[in-house]
């Protein structure tokens, strides 16, 4: 099916409060698009949880925003890049609890299942590409 | 920006009105840590009543000031939660323990002042 995409915007990451900027930006377009109040706040926790991820381990990266379309149906991706350390074991990551930079190793893990897709490119070394992507429920 | 603390009664009432990032996580702590030696304080509530999101890292920060608080003899009620917050936080995994909950700041405090009087008879 084809996807096409409404809009795209890209947004450095490199400090705190890019965090916050990353954020406001998925919450209001998921709010635009319809999404529900649980579902803006999953989506919209899943991207806080992934900018961070960028910001802490990578120091700096790039989280580019997309609303899309697909058969009738709207949805936001999100991929988050840096060119990081990268992650060893990515399935040990998405299992959860496991974490490199004394936090509570949710934010993977957590992520994948607050929306639904999440893709993760990484190698040690090669930084790391996380994309996210949550639908808004058809009414 | 700052986190206010109240005092009401024998309990401390801090909302949580601004962005816990880094810097002001660390200093919320330590403001609420000092607000409770120095009033003896009987409990502490935390009201996030206006936080729309709360991610990983914002949660671990209220959790382990609650625990902080009750080490230093200050059980803590954690009040205001929004309902897609608890469901997005459980959705993670992400357990509270440690922390008392109650919908509202009244709430809040009619459980601290059970759990104060409960200690007083005992």
């Amino acid at each position: 099916m084809a996807t096409r995409v409404l809009s795209r915007q890209e947004m450095k990451i490199d400090c705190e409060d890019d965090v916050l900027l990353v954020r406001r930006r998925v919450q209001m377009l998921a709010q635009q698009r319809g999404f529900d109040p649980f579902a803006t706040a999953a989506l919209t926790t899943a991207t806080s949880e992934l900018t961070r991820n960028v910001w802490i381990h990578a120091g700096r990266g790039q989280a580019v925003v997309e609303e899309i379309a697909e058969g009738g149906r709207c949805g936001i991706r999100v991929q988050f890049r840096d060119e990081g350390p990268g992650i060893a074991d990515i399935e040990r990551a998405l299992r959860g609890g496991y974490s490199t930079a004394g936090s509570l190793g949710l934010g993977l893990s957590g992520s994948r299942r607050l929306v639904d897709h999440l893709n993760i490119e990484s190698a040690p070394g090669r930084g790391t590409v996380v994309t996210i992507l949550k639908w808004a429920r058809l009414r | 920006m700052k986190v206010p603390i109240l005092r009401i009664g024998r309990m401390l009432l801090a909302s949580v009105q601004v962005e816990l990032r880094d810097t002001v996580a660390d200093a919320f702590q330590q403001d609420v840590l000092a607000a409770i030696e120095k009033n003896g304080a009987d409990g502490l509530i935390i009201d996030i009543t206006a936080l729309d999101i709360v991610d990983s890292y914002v949660a671990r920060v209220l959790l382990d000031t609650g625990r902080m608080a009750r080490l230093l003899g200050a059980p803590t009620v954690l009040v205001g939660m929004r309902p897609a917050v608890a469901a997005t936080l459980t959705r993670m995994g992400f357990v509270m323990d440690d922390v008392y909950t109650a919908l509202n700041i009244d709430e809040g405090l009619h459980l601290l002042q059970g759990i104060a009087g409960r200690r007083l008879g005992a």
